[in-house]
C-alpha cells in the first residue's frame, strides 16, 4: 500500500465519535475493511486517520426482541449474522442476503453495516433490509439521528452518512402476521462475488389478499432502487404466478442498469424482472407459512 | 508512526514494529519470514493468503497487520503436530493427490481446518459451498473436494 495513514483503536464510542471529529472529512472507519482497504489502495479515498471500530465493546451485538424487532450493530459480522439463530428464525431472507454476499473468509471479516456504508448500488444486504423496513442508528458527537434506509442511499458510493457520524445500529421491525421476504441474486461465479442483480422484496397477506408489498432492486440504478410500479400492480390481489410474472416485467421496466464489467444492460434488466417474479412466489410462500 | 505489536503465531509470540498500512500477509512473510502463506490476489478474491484469526478464516491480504494484534493466529506452519508429522488434513491432500502447483494449498487446507473444527461430517456440498473462497488453476477441485472428505474420515 502506498497511502500511508494513522491508525487508531479505540475500546469505547466515546472516543470512536471524539476521533471522527478531530479529524473530520480526513477519517474513515474501520470495520472489516474488505472495501475499505480496496478503496485505500486503489486511490480511491485517502484517510490520514483510519478509525477501526472492532474493538468498540458490545457494537457487535446481534439481538432479537418480539416487540422492538432486530437489533444488527454495526461491528455484527456477516458471518455471525446469517448464523444468528433469531435471524434463521424470524428473518431468512436477511440470512439468504447475508450468505449471498462475498465469501466464506470476507463473511469472517466483513460487517452487514459495512456493507450498506459502502453503499455500493450491488450491496447484497440493503433491498431486502430496505423492503423490510429498516433503520439506520447514526450518532456523531453533536447527537443521533435515525434515518430509515430507504432514504439512506444518495448514489454510487455515497450515503446520507457525512464526516464526524457513525452508524452505529440498525434495527428492523418484528415481521407482521402474515408476511414474508425474499433476498434472490445472480452473479458471474455463482454466489462468491459482486451480485451482478438482485431482488429483495416483502409482501404481507391480509385474508388472502395483498396488503402490503415492498420491492427493491439491487445493481440496476445508482442506488438500490424501489419497483412502485410493480408494487402497485400487486395492491389488493390475490398472490398468484400469473401476477407475480406481470409484477416481474413492470419491475423490468422501471430498473435503470447499466453495462459494466458484471453484466450487461440488457442482461440485468430481464433478470431482474425474473428475480423479482421469483423473490415474490417465495415471500408470499413464507407469508402463508409453507 | 510504527505501532509496536505483538504477534501470537501458531503459539509463538513475536513483538514487530510495523506500519498501520502493512497487512498481515506482508508482516508474516517479509518479516517473520513464515511463507507459507501465500499472497495470490491481494484483493480478497482467492483465498491464497487465508489464514485462522481467533478461529476463523480470514483473507491476510485485508487484514492490517495491527488489526491482528494480541489475537490468536494461525498459519499453514502450525497445522502439522511436530516436525515428523503431518495433519490429517495435510495427508489427505498429499494421498488425494490434491496438490499440483501448491499455491493455493496452504489457503484450502485451512479452510478445510476451518470447516472441519465446526463440521466433522460435512457434505459434498456443503465441502464445495465452504471451500468456495479458495481458487485452484490446477485441480480442477474435485480431488480437493475429495482431500477434504477423506481428512473428515481420518479426524473422526
Ligand atoms: C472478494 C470480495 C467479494 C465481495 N463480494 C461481495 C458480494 O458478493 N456482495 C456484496 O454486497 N459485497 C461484496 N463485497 C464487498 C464487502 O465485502 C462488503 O460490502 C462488506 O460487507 C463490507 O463490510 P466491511 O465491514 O468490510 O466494511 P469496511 O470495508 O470496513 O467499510 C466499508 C465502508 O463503510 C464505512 N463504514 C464502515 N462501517 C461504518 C459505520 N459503522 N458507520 C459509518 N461508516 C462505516 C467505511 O468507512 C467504508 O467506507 C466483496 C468484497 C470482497 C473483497
Ligand atoms: S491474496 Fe488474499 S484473497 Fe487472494
Ligand atoms: S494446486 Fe496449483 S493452484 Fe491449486
Amino acid at each position: 500500500m502506498i497511502v500511508r495513514f494513522e491508525y487508531f483503536a479505540p475500546k469505547s464510542l466515546d472516543e470512536v465519535l471524539r476521533l471522527l471529529d478531530e479529524y473530520g472529512p480526513d477519517a474513515c472507519l474501520l470495520a472489516g475493511g474488505t472495501d475499505l482497504l480496496l478503496k485505500i489502495r486503489a486511490g480511491a479515498v485517502t484517510p490520514t486517520a483510519v478509525i477501526a471500530i472492532k474493538a468498540v465493546k458490545g457494537l457487535d451485538l446481534i439481538s432479537f426482541d418480539t416487540t422492538k424487532g432486530l437489533f444488527i450493530g454495526a461491528t455484527a459480522l456477516l458471518s455471525d449474522f446469517a448464523g444468528h439463530p433469531a435471524v434463521t428464525k424470524h428473518y431468512p431472507a436477511l440470512r439468504d442476503a447475508a450468505l449471498a454476499t462475498a465469501n466464506v473468509q470476507v463473511r469472517n471479516m466483513g460487517t452487514v453495516i459495512g456493507n450498506l456504508c459502502n453503499a455500493s448500488p450491488c450491496a447484497d444486504n440493503a433491498p431486502t433490509l430496505i423492503a423490510m423496513g429498516g433503520t439506520a442508528v447514526v450518532e456523531s458527537r453533536n447527537g443521533g439521528r435515525c434515518v430509515p434506509l430507504e432514504d439512506f442511499f444518495k448514489g454510487p458510493g455515497q450515503s446520507v452518512i457525512g464526516p464526524g457520524e457513525i452508524v452505529t445500529s440498525v434495527t428492523v421491525p418484528v415481521p407482521p402476521k402474515g408476511s414474508g421476504a425474499s433476498y434472490l441474486s445472480l452473479s458471474q461465479r455463482s454466489r462468491v462475488d459482486m451480485s451482478a442483480v438482485g431482488a429483495g422484496v416483502f409482501v404481507r397477506l391480509e385474508s388472502s389478499r395483498i396488503a402490503q408489498a415492498s420491492i427493491v432492486m439491487g445493481s440496476v440504478g445508482p442506488v438500490p432502487m424501489r419497483a412502485s410500479k410493480a408494487e402497485a400492480i400487486l395492491a389488493g390481489k390475490r398472490p398468484s404466478a400469473a401476477l407475480f410474472a406481470r409484477a416481474g416485467e413492470a419491475a423490468a421496466k422501471e430498473s435503470k442498469p447499466i453495462s459494466d464489467v458484471r453484466a450487461s444492460a440488457s442482461y440485468r434488466r430481464q433478470a431482474v424482472g425474473v428475480l423479482v417474479e421469483r423473490a415474490l412466489g417465495e415471500a408470499a410462500a413464507r407469508a402463508k407459512g409453507d | 508512526m510504527k505501532h509496536v505489536i505483538e504477534l501470537k503465531v501458531n503459539g509463538d509470540s513475536y513483538q514487530v514494529a510495523v506500519d498501520p498500512w502493512r497487512t498481515l500477509n506482508e508482516v508474516l512473510r517479509e518479516d517473520l519470514n513464515l511463507t507459507g502463506t501465500k499472497l495470490g490476489c491481494g484483493t480478497g478474491d482467492c483465498g491464497a493468503c487465508t489464514v485462522l484469526l481467533d478461529g476463523r478464516t480470514v483473507s491476510s491480504c485485508l487484514t492490517l497487520a495491527v488489526e491482528a494484534a494480541g489475537k490468536d493466529i494461525r498459519t499453514v506452519e502450525g497445522l502439522a503436530p511436530s516436525g515428523e508429522e503431518l495433519h490429517p488434513i495435510q495427508e489427505a491432500f498429499i494421498e488425494e493427490g490434491a496438490i499440483q502447483c501448491g499455491f493455493c494449498t496452504a489457503g484450502m487446507e485451512l479452510s478445510a481446518k476451518y470447516l472441519l473444527d465446526r463440521n466433522p461430517a460435512p457434505t459434498e456440498r456443503e465441502i464445495r459451498a465452504s471451500m468456495s473462497g479458495n481458487l485452484c488453476r490446477c485441480t480442477g477441485y474435485d480431488k480437493i473436494v475429495a482431500a477434504v472428505d477423506a481428512a473428515a474420515r481420518k479426524m473422526k
